[in-house]
């Protein structure tokens, strides 16, 4: 991780208010020979740099080492300095959750915050996402917020990105000191944090990117430290996720009792049926119209009230009702591990810390272990040498004869293919030629391979090196 | 920032750098290779480089629907397991827990799904729902209620169907082998 620099000063008065980061940082290189002291110096009318005191209440925090403060903290200008010219993070989500982190960061002296969010702004998410205003309905939620923060908070440049985080790749992600994620979907959580224990190369610790996630469903709420592959992964604790409500098929078809089962009717059911092959778009007001339509007749025919269309809009959507307090809760909670681990300033959380407001209020915080064998950051990793023409059924005999392993007919793949799979029937037949095949000619540089096999109760990383 | 990699290096378990096959692959790839299968069930891959889309085939040897072939198809999303297969019945058949657009009503698809089962169990499931249909829970309510109350005319529905005939004006599909 880089440290902060020596001998920083927090002196950044010569600092114009760009909104370029690149600038921000070079222009502090520039003042480091300024006296170390807080100074307000306006370098240029509109500059706006930070005035005596700004950071006042912070820097209590980060002048003296505490008792519960790591030994490597250091107090002062240099903790200071790295937070506000070095520190770079990410936040996933401009949402709910988005908008308060951002605030929170900036206010907490982050200068050089970038933001992705794929979404616009909904005119029903004004009343809690109060970085926007209804000027900005239909717009980017990423730019939108970025701009606010900016406007409001001198000397802090958000970069917006308005796309989806699967756009990004290993080098983008890498640029950053931490990852807060404000997301709402499981599967984008997924696939970032499977993306940050990829990234973790043994030979570099930069690599290495602490990951805080959020999450909030009404009054419940969570937020939970990763170091990919050091503690536990989003992918471990998939089993502990609530299960949506799901409404038998049968139930849906024939007896339905509430006005959700009409409205599951009509999206799982009847659009199907009638509009073919036409993909059911929940963003798409025409498409809700419809399905409420259906649902709304259904009800009538089995008695049922309570068919609306915003409920409709609600149960094909999964919404769940978002409450801006819980928002706030959880996204503090994030806001000050960042800043912890940004700084070293006190312990951080380790690892999992929830929320449970729904019965009077209950929060309870523990360490939630790895899961040995995650598909994600668990299994284990094996690296052989061999010779660049051991075939891959010499390459399999060698495996199962490792005693260490204990591994009964494997199957091996890689990322983009697959290379030989004992089963089914088929797929064995389909990959059997590649048995022959020679490893080298199989397998392209230093991809891994994953191999399953049910004797292993998780998979196996294996990485090959040619003599 | 915090010296993380310091707590790295003290780790034992610090696995080496992953290869970027996502978790849902890994999971299918477990799942298929570790099917097991009686002889009344072929899985059929029209890409075999393609682990996320397949057919499977059941031709029950016992119950009403003996000498049928049947054929489902399996679409697996990248948030498996998560989420369940979707699984659809490809043929248009007389069965009270299958309608006729191919819908399946078996809880493990959706109310009951978990991460910790797999497509062995869904494939065994569906298999289930041939030898013993269940009235309890319809999909297919006329045929459902014939079940119940006229279990010979069933039967004789289930018969005709399977051959290809029709019932109350619907057309079914043939599927003896």
């Amino acid at each position: 991780m880089p440290s902060g620099c020596p001998c920083v000063s927090l002196d950044a008065s010569c600092v114009s208010a760009s909104h370029s980061s690149a600038s921000v940082t070079q222009s502090y290189s520039l003042t480091q020979a300024h006296k170390p002291t807080i100074m307000a110096t306006v370098a240029e009318p509109n500059a706006i740099v930070d005035w005596p005191d700004r950071y006042a209440h912070i820097d209590q925090i980060l002048e003296n080492a505490g008792p519960r403060t790591d030994p490597a903290f250091a107090a002062g200008d240099e903790v200071k300095g790295f937070l506000r010219t070095q520190a770079k993070v990410l936040v996933i989500g401009a949402g709910g959750l988005g908008c308060e982190i951002l605030a929170n960061l900036a206010l907490t002296g982050f200068k050089d915050i970038h933001v992705i969010d794929m979404d616009t702004i909904d005119v029903s998410n004004l009343n809690r996402q109060f970085l926007f205003r209804p000027k900005d309905v239909g717009k980017s939620k990423a730019n939108c917020a970025a701009e606010f923060i900016m406007k409001r908070v001198p000397g802090v440049v958000v970069t917006p990105y308005f796309g989806k985080i699967q756009d990004k790749d290993e080098d983008y992600y890498m640029q950053f000191n931490l990852v807060i994620c404000g997301l709402d979907s499981v599967e984008a959580r997924r696939w970032m944090s499977a993306t940050l224990v990829n990234m973790v190369d043994p030979e570099n610790p930069e690599s290495l990117k602490p990951l805080i996630d959020g999450g909030t469903e009404g009054f419940k709420g969570q937020a939970r430290v990763i170091l990919p592959t050091i503690t536990s992964c989003y992918e471990c604790s998939l089993d502990m996720l609530n299960k949506q409500t799901v409404f038998p098929i049968c139930t849906i078809a024939n007896t339905p009792r509430l006005p959700e089962h009409c409205i599951e009717w009509a999206s799982v059911l009847e659009w199907p049926r009638i509009q073919a092959d036409k993909k059911l778009d929940t963003d798409d007001p025409d498409h809700i119209n419809w399905l409420y339509t259906k649902a709304l007749a259904r009800a009538k025919e089995f008695k049922i009230e309570g068919v609306t269309w915003s409920l409709t809009q609600g149960v094909v959507k999964h919404i769940i009702p978002a409450i801006a307090s819980t928002n706030a809760i959880i996204a503090a909670a994030c806001c000050n591990e960042a800043f912890k681990i940004a700084t070293t300033s006190a312990a951080f959380l380790n690892n999992y810390f929830m929320l449970i407001g729904t019965e009077g209020i209950y929060s309870y915080t523990f360490e939630h272990e790895k899961r040995p064998d995650c598909p994600v950051c668990g299994g284990e990793a094996l690296e052989m040498t061999i010779s660049a023409d051991l075939t891959l059924e010499e390459l399999i005999e060698l495996l199962q004869e490792k005693q260490d392993i204990q591994i009964k007919k494997p199957s091996l793949s890689t990322a983009d293919t697959q290379l030989y799979l004992q089963a089914p029937p088929q797929l064995e037949a389909a990959t059997r030629p590649n048995l022959l095949k020679k490893v080298s000619e199989l397998v392209k540089g230093d991809a891994a391979i994953t191999v399953t096999s049910s004797t292993l109760p998780f998979n196996l990383t294996l990485r090959i090196v040619y003599n | 920032m915090i010296k993380i990699w310091s707590m790295k290096k003290n780790e034992d378990a610090a696995a080496k750098k992953k290869p970027k096959v996502s978790a849902a692959q890994i999971r299918v790839q477990k799942d298929l290779t570790e099917l097991d299968l009686p002889s009344t069930m072929t899985t059929n891959f029209p890409d075999p480089a393609d682990l996320l889309n397949f057919t499977l085939n059941i031709k029950p040897d016992e119950g009403m629907y003996k000498g049928g072939s049947f054929n489902f198809s399996f679409t697996i999303n990248n948030n498996y397991p998560h989420d369940p297969p979707k699984v659809k019945c490809l043929q248009t058949i007389y069965h009270p827990n299958v309608d006729l657009e191919g819908n399946v009503c078996l809880n493990i698809l959706r109310e009951d799904w978990k991460p910790v089962l797999n497509l062995n169990s869904v494939m065994v499931g569906l298999q289930y729902l041939f030898l013993e249909p269940n009235a309890d829970d319809p999909l297919n309510k006329e045929a459902a209620l014939e079940m119940t109350k006229n279990r010979d005319q069933f039967l004789q529905n289930v018969k005709s169907s399977m051959r290809g005939g029709s019932l109350k004006g619907q057309q079914y599909d043939n599927v003896l082998r």
